[in-house]
Protein backbone atom coordinates (compact mmCIF):
# COMPACT_ATOMS: atom_id res chain seq x y z
CA UNK A 1 0.00 0.00 0.00
CA UNK A 2 2.89 2.33 0.76
CA UNK A 3 4.37 1.43 -2.62
CA UNK A 4 1.05 2.23 -4.34
CA UNK A 5 0.79 5.56 -2.51
CA UNK A 6 4.36 6.42 -3.39
CA UNK A 7 3.89 5.46 -7.03
CA UNK A 8 0.66 7.47 -7.37
CA UNK A 9 2.35 10.46 -5.75
CA UNK A 10 5.21 10.10 -8.18
CA UNK A 11 3.09 10.00 -11.35
CA UNK A 12 0.23 12.30 -10.37
CA UNK A 13 2.55 15.25 -9.82
CA UNK A 14 3.97 14.71 -13.32
CA UNK A 15 0.56 15.16 -14.97
CA UNK A 16 0.64 18.67 -16.39
CA UNK A 17 -2.17 21.13 -15.63
CA UNK A 18 -5.39 19.90 -14.24
CA UNK A 19 -7.23 16.84 -15.51
CA UNK A 20 -9.93 14.49 -14.16
CA UNK A 21 -7.33 11.71 -13.97
CA UNK A 22 -5.10 13.92 -11.86
CA UNK A 23 -7.95 14.72 -9.46
CA UNK A 24 -8.76 11.02 -9.13
CA UNK A 25 -5.13 10.13 -8.46
CA UNK A 26 -4.87 12.88 -5.85
CA UNK A 27 -7.94 11.54 -4.05
CA UNK A 28 -6.74 7.94 -4.19
CA UNK A 29 -3.30 9.00 -3.00
CA UNK A 30 -4.87 10.74 0.01
CA UNK A 31 -7.10 7.77 0.83
CA UNK A 32 -4.06 5.48 0.72
CA UNK A 33 -2.16 7.90 2.97
CA UNK A 34 -4.95 7.91 5.55
CA UNK A 35 -5.10 4.10 5.45
CA UNK A 36 -1.33 3.76 5.81
CA UNK A 37 -1.41 6.12 8.78
CA UNK A 38 -4.19 4.16 10.51
CA UNK A 39 -2.42 0.84 9.92
CA UNK A 40 0.92 2.30 11.06
CA UNK A 41 -0.70 3.43 14.32
CA UNK A 42 -2.04 -0.09 14.90
CA UNK A 43 1.33 -1.59 14.00
CA UNK A 44 3.14 0.75 16.35
CA UNK A 45 0.71 0.02 19.18
CA UNK A 46 1.42 -3.68 18.65
CA UNK A 47 5.16 -3.10 18.58
CA UNK A 48 5.06 -1.10 21.81
CA UNK A 49 3.05 -3.73 23.68
CA UNK A 50 4.90 -6.77 22.28
CA UNK A 51 8.58 -7.53 22.36
CA UNK A 52 10.23 -7.69 18.97
CA UNK A 53 12.20 -10.89 18.31
CA UNK A 54 15.86 -10.75 19.24
CA UNK A 55 18.37 -9.80 16.60
CA UNK A 56 20.42 -12.70 15.21
CA UNK A 57 23.48 -13.75 17.19
CA UNK A 58 26.77 -12.70 15.77
CA UNK A 59 25.65 -9.21 14.73
CA UNK A 60 28.18 -6.52 15.60
CA UNK A 61 26.93 -3.98 18.17
CA UNK A 62 27.23 -1.20 15.62
CA UNK A 63 25.14 -3.18 13.15
CA UNK A 64 22.51 -3.75 15.81
CA UNK A 65 22.43 -0.06 16.56
CA UNK A 66 22.09 0.76 12.85
CA UNK A 67 19.28 -1.75 12.45
CA UNK A 68 17.51 -0.36 15.51
CA UNK A 69 17.84 3.22 14.22
CA UNK A 70 16.62 2.27 10.76
CA UNK A 71 13.55 0.56 12.21
CA UNK A 72 12.71 3.56 14.40
CA UNK A 73 13.04 5.79 11.34
CA UNK A 74 10.81 3.54 9.25
CA UNK A 75 8.08 3.65 11.87
CA UNK A 76 8.46 7.41 12.26
CA UNK A 77 8.18 7.98 8.50
CA UNK A 78 5.10 5.74 8.22
CA UNK A 79 3.42 8.18 10.59
CA UNK A 80 5.02 11.50 9.65
CA UNK A 81 4.68 11.17 5.87
CA UNK A 82 0.88 10.83 5.91
CA UNK A 83 0.67 13.64 8.48
CA UNK A 84 2.80 15.97 6.34
CA UNK A 85 0.67 15.14 3.29
CA UNK A 86 -2.52 15.68 5.22
CA UNK A 87 -1.36 19.07 6.49
CA UNK A 88 -0.20 19.97 2.98
CA UNK A 89 -3.71 19.28 1.71
CA UNK A 90 -5.19 21.36 4.55
CA UNK A 91 -2.81 24.24 3.83
CA UNK A 92 -3.86 24.07 0.18
CA UNK A 93 -7.45 24.56 1.38
CA UNK A 94 -8.54 21.09 0.27
CA UNK A 95 -10.28 18.85 2.74
CA UNK A 96 -9.64 15.12 2.74
CA UNK A 97 -12.81 13.06 2.35
CA UNK A 98 -11.81 9.46 3.09
CA UNK A 99 -12.98 7.14 0.30
CA UNK A 100 -15.19 10.01 -0.84
CA UNK A 101 -17.48 9.24 2.10
CA UNK A 102 -15.98 10.35 5.41
CA UNK A 103 -15.05 14.04 5.60
CA UNK A 104 -11.98 14.42 7.81
CA UNK A 105 -11.29 17.66 9.65
CA UNK A 106 -8.96 20.23 8.12
CA UNK A 107 -6.35 20.76 10.81
CA UNK A 108 -4.97 24.04 9.54
CA UNK A 109 -6.42 26.83 7.41
CA UNK A 110 -5.32 27.69 3.88
CA UNK A 111 -1.81 29.14 3.98
CA UNK A 112 0.26 29.67 0.84
CA UNK A 113 3.66 29.89 2.57
CA UNK A 114 3.00 26.85 4.74
CA UNK A 115 1.70 24.97 1.72
CA UNK A 116 4.95 25.51 -0.20
CA UNK A 117 6.96 24.45 2.85
CA UNK A 118 4.88 21.32 3.52
CA UNK A 119 5.14 20.33 -0.12
CA UNK A 120 8.94 20.22 0.14
CA UNK A 121 8.80 18.46 3.51
CA UNK A 122 6.40 15.81 2.15
CA UNK A 123 8.58 15.19 -0.90
CA UNK A 124 11.86 14.94 1.00
CA UNK A 125 10.42 12.69 3.71
CA UNK A 126 9.39 10.40 0.87
CA UNK A 127 12.87 10.40 -0.66
CA UNK A 128 14.19 9.54 2.80
CA UNK A 129 11.69 6.69 3.01
CA UNK A 130 12.72 5.45 -0.43
CA UNK A 131 16.39 5.45 0.64
CA UNK A 132 15.60 3.69 3.93
CA UNK A 133 13.45 1.05 2.29
CA UNK A 134 16.26 0.40 -0.20
CA UNK A 135 18.76 0.00 2.64
CA UNK A 136 16.27 -2.21 4.54
CA UNK A 137 15.83 -4.50 1.53
CA UNK A 138 19.57 -4.66 0.81
CA UNK A 139 20.27 -5.42 4.48
CA UNK A 140 17.65 -8.17 4.52
CA UNK A 141 19.16 -9.69 1.37
CA UNK A 142 22.62 -9.53 2.92
CA UNK A 143 21.32 -11.38 6.00
CA UNK A 144 19.81 -14.00 3.72
CA UNK A 145 22.51 -14.56 1.16
CA UNK A 146 25.71 -13.47 2.92
CA UNK A 147 25.16 -14.09 6.63
CA UNK A 148 22.67 -16.93 6.02
CA UNK A 149 21.20 -16.33 9.48
CA UNK A 150 17.57 -16.99 8.60
CA UNK A 151 16.47 -13.42 9.32
CA UNK A 152 14.57 -12.96 6.08
CA UNK A 153 12.66 -16.19 6.65
CA UNK A 154 11.49 -14.69 9.94
CA UNK A 155 9.91 -11.77 8.09
CA UNK A 156 8.51 -13.86 5.25
CA UNK A 157 7.02 -17.01 6.84
CA UNK A 158 6.94 -19.33 3.84
CA UNK A 159 10.46 -18.69 2.66
CA UNK A 160 12.05 -21.60 4.55
CA UNK B 1 -43.42 75.99 -25.78
CA UNK B 2 -41.58 77.56 -22.90
CA UNK B 3 -44.30 77.08 -20.39
CA UNK B 4 -44.33 76.44 -16.67
CA UNK B 5 -45.76 73.03 -17.59
CA UNK B 6 -42.55 71.92 -19.28
CA UNK B 7 -40.52 73.20 -16.41
CA UNK B 8 -42.79 71.29 -14.07
CA UNK B 9 -42.24 68.07 -16.02
CA UNK B 10 -38.51 68.64 -16.00
CA UNK B 11 -38.52 69.25 -12.26
CA UNK B 12 -40.73 66.23 -11.67
CA UNK B 13 -38.51 63.88 -13.63
CA UNK B 14 -35.44 65.23 -11.86
CA UNK B 15 -37.02 64.65 -8.49
CA UNK B 16 -38.25 61.23 -9.58
CA UNK B 17 -34.82 60.12 -10.76
CA UNK B 18 -33.25 61.48 -7.60
CA UNK B 19 -35.68 59.65 -5.37
CA UNK B 20 -35.22 56.51 -7.48
CA UNK B 21 -31.49 56.85 -7.00
CA UNK B 22 -32.01 57.24 -3.28
CA UNK B 23 -33.98 54.02 -3.17
CA UNK B 24 -31.01 52.17 -4.61
CA UNK B 25 -28.85 50.80 -1.88
CA UNK B 26 -25.10 51.21 -2.14
CA UNK B 27 -23.56 47.75 -2.23
CA UNK B 28 -20.39 47.40 -0.21
CA UNK B 29 -18.39 44.93 -2.32
CA UNK B 30 -15.58 44.82 0.23
CA UNK B 31 -17.95 43.24 2.73
CA UNK B 32 -19.90 41.17 0.22
CA UNK B 33 -18.92 37.77 -1.06
CA UNK B 34 -20.01 35.53 -3.91
CA UNK B 35 -18.75 31.96 -3.65
CA UNK B 36 -19.23 28.90 -5.80
CA UNK B 37 -18.76 25.56 -4.05
CA UNK B 38 -18.13 22.53 -6.22
CA UNK B 39 -17.44 18.96 -5.20
CA UNK B 40 -14.41 17.11 -6.51
CA UNK B 41 -14.56 13.41 -5.64
CA UNK B 42 -16.96 14.51 -2.89
CA UNK B 43 -14.47 17.04 -1.54
CA UNK B 44 -16.11 20.45 -1.21
CA UNK B 45 -13.98 23.07 -2.96
CA UNK B 46 -14.69 26.76 -2.40
CA UNK B 47 -13.86 29.45 -4.87
CA UNK B 48 -14.71 33.11 -4.57
CA UNK B 49 -15.44 35.66 -7.24
CA UNK B 50 -13.13 38.54 -6.41
CA UNK B 51 -14.87 41.00 -8.73
CA UNK B 52 -18.56 41.63 -9.08
CA UNK B 53 -21.02 44.48 -9.00
CA UNK B 54 -24.56 44.52 -7.65
CA UNK B 55 -27.47 46.90 -7.94
CA UNK B 56 -30.08 46.42 -5.28
CA UNK B 57 -33.30 48.16 -4.57
CA UNK B 58 -35.16 46.53 -1.76
CA UNK B 59 -37.60 47.57 0.90
CA UNK B 60 -38.77 44.67 3.13
CA UNK B 61 -42.13 46.44 3.44
CA UNK B 62 -42.58 46.43 -0.34
CA UNK B 63 -40.73 43.34 -1.58
CA UNK B 64 -42.61 43.17 -4.88
CA UNK B 65 -41.24 46.58 -5.83
CA UNK B 66 -37.67 45.47 -5.23
CA UNK B 67 -35.10 44.45 -7.76
CA UNK B 68 -31.64 42.99 -7.87
CA UNK B 69 -28.96 42.73 -10.51
CA UNK B 70 -25.64 41.02 -10.08
CA UNK B 71 -22.82 41.06 -12.57
CA UNK B 72 -19.95 38.71 -11.85
CA UNK B 73 -16.52 38.81 -13.44
CA UNK B 74 -15.96 35.13 -14.29
CA UNK B 75 -12.20 35.65 -14.72
CA UNK B 76 -11.98 36.65 -11.06
CA UNK B 77 -12.87 33.16 -9.76
CA UNK B 78 -10.21 32.27 -7.22
CA UNK B 79 -9.65 28.70 -6.03
CA UNK B 80 -6.56 29.67 -4.08
CA UNK B 81 -4.11 28.35 -6.66
CA UNK B 82 -3.17 30.26 -9.81
CA UNK B 83 -2.76 27.15 -11.96
CA UNK B 84 -6.31 26.08 -11.07
CA UNK B 85 -7.61 29.61 -11.64
CA UNK B 86 -6.05 29.70 -15.10
CA UNK B 87 -7.72 26.37 -15.84
CA UNK B 88 -11.23 27.50 -14.85
CA UNK B 89 -10.88 30.69 -16.90
CA UNK B 90 -10.30 28.47 -19.93
CA UNK B 91 -12.68 27.28 -22.63
CA UNK B 92 -13.78 24.08 -20.83
CA UNK B 93 -15.02 26.05 -17.84
CA UNK B 94 -16.02 29.72 -17.77
CA UNK B 95 -14.40 30.64 -21.09
CA UNK B 96 -13.85 34.06 -19.53
CA UNK B 97 -12.38 35.53 -22.72
CA UNK B 98 -15.62 34.86 -24.59
CA UNK B 99 -18.03 35.28 -21.68
CA UNK B 100 -16.48 37.72 -19.22
CA UNK B 101 -19.64 38.15 -17.16
CA UNK B 102 -22.19 35.99 -15.45
CA UNK B 103 -25.36 37.83 -14.47
CA UNK B 104 -28.43 37.47 -12.35
CA UNK B 105 -31.37 39.79 -13.04
CA UNK B 106 -34.39 39.52 -10.79
CA UNK B 107 -37.88 39.46 -12.21
CA UNK B 108 -39.96 39.06 -9.05
CA UNK B 109 -39.51 39.12 -5.30
CA UNK B 110 -42.06 37.49 -3.04
CA UNK B 111 -42.19 37.33 0.75
CA UNK B 112 -41.65 33.86 2.20
CA UNK B 113 -42.35 34.56 5.86
CA UNK B 114 -40.32 36.51 8.39
CA UNK B 115 -37.12 37.85 6.91
CA UNK B 116 -37.18 35.30 4.10
CA UNK B 117 -37.88 36.23 0.52
CA UNK B 118 -38.01 34.29 -2.70
CA UNK B 119 -36.16 36.03 -5.47
CA UNK B 120 -36.90 34.82 -8.99
CA UNK B 121 -34.93 35.84 -12.00
CA UNK B 122 -32.68 34.91 -14.85
CA UNK B 123 -29.24 33.49 -14.25
CA UNK B 124 -26.92 33.72 -17.22
CA UNK B 125 -23.58 31.94 -17.26
CA UNK B 126 -21.47 31.31 -20.34
CA UNK B 127 -24.23 32.68 -22.54
CA UNK B 128 -26.80 30.18 -21.23
CA UNK B 129 -29.81 31.49 -19.33
CA UNK B 130 -31.96 29.68 -16.81
CA UNK B 131 -34.88 30.87 -14.72
CA UNK B 132 -34.11 30.34 -11.07
CA UNK B 133 -35.67 31.11 -7.71
CA UNK B 134 -33.42 31.61 -4.74
CA UNK B 135 -34.45 31.92 -1.10
CA UNK B 136 -32.85 34.99 0.44
CA UNK B 137 -32.57 35.96 4.08
CA UNK B 138 -32.58 39.68 4.68
CA UNK B 139 -31.15 41.26 7.79
CA UNK B 140 -31.41 44.91 8.60
CA UNK B 141 -29.07 46.68 10.98
CA UNK B 142 -29.45 50.42 11.11
CA UNK B 143 -28.93 51.63 7.57
CA UNK B 144 -27.13 48.42 6.58
CA UNK B 145 -28.94 45.60 4.85
CA UNK B 146 -27.49 42.18 4.26
CA UNK B 147 -28.75 39.54 1.87
CA UNK B 148 -27.76 35.91 2.27
CA UNK B 149 -28.64 32.98 0.11
CA UNK B 150 -27.50 29.82 -1.58
CA UNK B 151 -28.53 28.59 -4.99
CA UNK B 152 -27.74 25.06 -6.15
CA UNK B 153 -27.32 24.86 -9.92
CA UNK B 154 -26.33 22.17 -12.37
CA UNK B 155 -23.09 23.11 -14.08
CA UNK B 156 -23.99 20.99 -17.11
CA UNK B 157 -26.94 23.31 -17.86
CA UNK B 158 -24.47 26.12 -18.39
CA UNK B 159 -21.81 24.07 -20.22
CA UNK B 160 -19.43 24.62 -17.33
CA UNK B 161 -16.90 21.82 -17.57
CA UNK B 162 -16.95 20.45 -21.10
CA UNK B 163 -14.87 17.77 -22.79
CA UNK B 164 -13.27 15.38 -20.33
CA UNK B 165 -14.77 17.38 -17.45
CA UNK B 166 -18.31 16.35 -18.40
CA UNK B 167 -17.67 13.32 -16.20
CA UNK B 168 -19.64 14.25 -13.08
CA UNK B 169 -18.07 11.45 -11.03
CA UNK B 170 -14.99 13.63 -10.63
CA UNK B 171 -16.52 17.09 -10.43
CA UNK B 172 -20.16 16.83 -9.36
CA UNK B 173 -22.85 18.37 -11.53
CA UNK B 174 -24.30 20.30 -8.63
CA UNK B 175 -22.55 23.52 -7.72
CA UNK B 176 -23.81 25.78 -4.96
CA UNK B 177 -23.58 29.52 -5.47
CA UNK B 178 -23.51 31.26 -2.11
CA UNK B 179 -23.74 34.98 -1.64
CA UNK B 180 -23.56 37.47 1.15
CA UNK B 181 -24.35 40.97 -0.07
CA UNK B 182 -24.02 43.96 2.23
CA UNK B 183 -25.63 47.23 1.21
CA UNK B 184 -25.86 50.63 2.82
CA UNK B 185 -28.96 52.70 2.28
CA UNK B 186 -28.17 56.14 1.02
Amino acid sequence: MIVAGFYLGWIMTDIPGFTPTKLKYFSWHKWIGVTVFALAVIRLAWRLTHRAPEMPLGMAPLQKLAAEAAHVMLYALMLVIPISGYLYSSAAGIQVVYLGIVPLPTLIGPDTALKAMLRIVHIWLNYTLLALVTVHVLAALKHHFVDRDGLLARMIPFLK
Amino acid sequence: MKTPFLRWILAATTVASLSLGAAHAQVDTSKSTVTAISKQMNVPVDGTFKKFTAQLNFDPAKPAAGSAKLTIDTASYDLGDESYNAQVRGKDWFDAAQYPNATFVSSAIAPAGGNQFKVSGTLTIKGKSENVTVPVTVAQQGSTQSFDGALPIKRSQFDIGTGEWKDTSVVADEVVIKFHIVANKK
